[in-house]
């Protein structure tokens, strides 16, 4: 059984690839997918999800062939590989040469986390000048071999599907390998994190404490877990379908809250990915 | 004719992060061997300047998946320090049992996923669990218990939320808190039988008499403060941290090593470190459970680390089992106010691999002027190449798949994390 990737025989042309994750149509049955988790520029806290899997750890292992996970095996199997999770942003060259490699072992690869989908807090250097980010750090920036900028994987190459979250959520990660073994579609929301509050029950923070919270723009996943404990979404889970950033800040700022802390609510975890990029960026602009 | 033998580890496996490690031998003499890191660097100290206070705890909790509490309590206390306020007595109690989430956690997950394959002869958690089942399961539920205390008090596991500046954003019910106890009751008990059972592996490898540096409080084990203390008899404020101890560059590396000053050494931090200065703090069962495998300490084997890590399981169960017995009402206030003003000020915990140290400054605009953190894994790398130039000899004399096996085992009983470290390493490129 083969699956018909557009890309498939596509070889990784020179431009970068831009643009949604293909997503859905592609899910065919795999009865005992080969699995592969890559890492770049990150904390591990995505790929760790899948060890914080506990109970089902075991029972996963037994559906697919975990044929590289660096942190957790050391039989390292070569691919091709069925499904590839890559966790972590593109920050040098050298990654940006490894992840073409990658996509051209996966039949299916899926993006886990802030740092692959969005580029991670590490992309706030691309608002900066790298050298000054590298002689902050660094005695000799001369050895440092960096890009100047952190992004995406989808910015690299073609990307299938793609995990929101910083960290992305175990129960959506499990969902992802089910639906893969079964061949249906994974059960990821679109909706915002304001649906997850309304349903636990949880009081609006923004209408009810005057918070700035980015719950109406932030897609859901996480359970709503921050207004849960009095305090504002800050994004992990990136933006959400058709996210209105101009009137949500717009409202806030009316309010009271300062436009420069504005700036840096929108551009954290997730600063990078187009829709809060272009926020941060208007509204900096505005106050120049 | 000289003859050159190379050989390297190009991806270290079952570390927490990736790295690699490279050998290179000139007519039989060890001219290189270096553990070095091939993650790029994020530059988490840059990444936090111009951010507001209250943004620290949750940026920095992203330099590690696996430690984040660390991150985040050490970076609460140096800028509690540094804005001048002290928290209560109940936060401090509720942070602690937070950080014993943590520990617990990533000890079980080194402890038989990573670290207990090397004593057994498998090649991971998941191979193990066919042979030795009992202990793979064990695992999961320890390390389960831990992920599920930092879910309660933090909010969530990996990169917790409730965690800020002056305390905590909500306090968990004291129910929540109480209801853990049939579980942390279970885990105490099933980690002082680890102890046994770990110390009983066979330890390869050369004893060292490590310089271990660690925290040592006032009272109890340490965690979350303390004095520095060392081997050698050193015992400074943690304000006196940078005078005694310093990142320096080799002329063969362009990694950063931190060293002793000014004697330019390597020295050890982790739970080997801390159970050899500290081991008569450990709560009494962890203590006698230890005390009657007959160990006895100092521990000199870099891979009797598992052993500590057992200790240390137990000991944080123990702590926890007893703050957890005293939760009976939700802690108010659960956060301390603060004025913002500038600046500068340090704290050091206990992080799962060791000392972790942070300082800041807080500029007139009220904003993080500076920051300096130096995790644990760069403070052993140090080490870490000591002890991998002490064993090579005898490794040598193996083929090169056995030596690397042996150098990479060595490493292994670090649990380096190299997420962590290497957004403060250098990339070691060969020039």
């Amino acid at each position: 059984m083969s699956l018909s990737l557009p890309w498939a025989n596509r070889d990784n042309a020179e431009e970068p690839f831009r643009g949604t994750p293909s997503g859905f149509g592609l899910f065919t049955m795999i009865p005992k997918p080969r699995l592969a988790v890559f890492k770049f520029a990150s904390c591990d806290g995505c790929q760790l999800q899948l060890l914080e899997a506990e109970d089902r750890l075991l029972e996963i292992a037994a559906k697919v062939e975990i044929d590289h996970f660096l942190e957790a095996r050391s039989q390292v199997v070569p691919g091709p590989y069925d499904v590839g999770l890559v966790e972590g942003s593109i920050t040098t060259a050298e990654d940006a040469e490894r992840i073409r490699e990658i996509r051209r072992q996966c039949r299916f690869l899926v993006t886990i986390g802030a740092c692959a989908t969005a580029g991670g807090i590490q992309a706030l250097r691309n608002w900066g000048r790298i050298e000054d980010f590298v002689s902050s750090v660094y005695a000799t920036p001369a050895f440092i071999d960096t890009l100047a900028t952190s992004t995406s994987i989808a910015d690299h190459v073609p990307v299938d599907f793609e995990l929101r979250g910083c960290p992305i959520d175990r129960g959506q990660l499990l969902d992802l390998i089910t639906a893969l073994v079964l061949g249906r579609k994974p059960h990821v929301p679109g909706h915002s994190v304001c649906v997850e509050c309304k349903a636990r029950g949880t009081v609006c923070v923004a209408v009810a404490k005057g918070i700035a919270c980015l719950g109406p723009v932030t897609q859901a996943g996480c359970g709503a877990i921050c207004p849960a404990h009095d305090r504002e979404c800050f994004g992990c889970f990136g933006p959400s379908e058709s996210p209105n950033l101009v009137s949500l800040t717009g409202f806030y700022e009316h309010r009271g809250t300062p436009r420069h802390t504005l700036v840096r609510l929108v551009r954290s975890f997730n600063g990078y990915a187009p829709a809060f990029r272009a926020e941060s960026d208007r509204l900096e602009a505005k106050s120049t | 004719m000289s003859t050159i033998r190379r050989f390297s580890v190009k991806s270290l496996t079952r570390v927490e992060g990736e790295g690699s490690l490279r050998v290179r031998v000139v007519d039989g003499a060890i001219e290189i061997a270096e553990f070095s890191i091939y993650e790029p660097p994020r530059f988490f100290e840059r990444l936090v300047r111009g951010r507001e206070v209250r943004e620290v705890p949750d940026i920095v909790a992203r330099i590690c998946g696996i430690c984040p509490v660390a991150y985040q309590v050490t970076a609460c206390e140096a800028l509690e320090k540094t804005l001048g306020i002290a928290v209560t007595p109940d936060i401090r109690r509720l942070r602690r049992l937070l950080y014993c989430g943590e520990w617990i956690q990533s000890h079980a997950l080194h402890v038989h996923l990573l670290h207990a394959p090397d004593f057994l002869g498998a090649e991971s958690g998941f191979t193990l669990a066919a042979t030795h089942p009992d202990l793979v399961n064990r695992g999961l539920r320890l390390k389960s218990i831990g992920t599920r205390m930092m879910e309660v008090i933090g909010g969530r596991a990996v990169h917790p939320i409730n965690v800020t500046v002056g305390g905590f954003y909500r306090s968990p019910a004291a129910a929540d808190i109480r209801g853990l106890l049939p579980d942390l009751e279970w885990g105490l008990a099933a980690s002082l039988e680890m102890i046994t059972e770990v110390s009983r592996f066979d330890f390869p490898g050369m004893p060292h008499d490590y310089d271990c540096v660690s925290l040592r409080p006032a009272a109890g084990y340490p965690v979350d403060e303390g004095r520095i203390v060392s081997s050698r008899g050193l015992d400074v404020d943690v304000a006196d941290y940078e005078r005694h101890f310093a990142e320096r560059q080799v002329p063969w590396s362009t990694a950063l090593h931190s060293l002793t000053v000014p004697d330019e050494r390597p020295y050890l931090v982790g739970p080997l470190a801390r159970v050899n200065l500290c081991h008569d703090r450990l709560p009494p069962l962890a203590r006698r459970a230890a005390e009657s495998c007959g160990l006895e300490f100092p521990l000199r084997l870099s891979a009797q680390s598992i052993v500590a890590r057992a200790i240390e399981i137990a000991a944080a169960f123990e702590e926890a089992v007893g703050i957890a017995r005293e939760a009976v009402a939700e802690i108010a206030p659960c956060r301390i106010d603060y004025d913002l003003r500038p600046g500068v000020g340090c704290h050091a915990t206990e992080a799962p691999r060791g000392l972790l140290y942070h300082r800041y400054e807080i500029g007139d605009d009220g904003l993080i002027a500076h920051a300096n953190i130096v995790p644990p894994t760069s403070q052993n790398q140090a080490q870490i190449e000591a002890d991998l130039k002490a064993i090579l000899p005898t490794a040598l004399v193996l083929d090169d798949a056995a030596a690397t096996h042996a150098c990479e085992r060595l490493i292994r009983d670090y649990d380096p994390c190299i997420s962590c470290a290497t957004h403060f390493l250098r990339l070691a490129i060969e020039r």
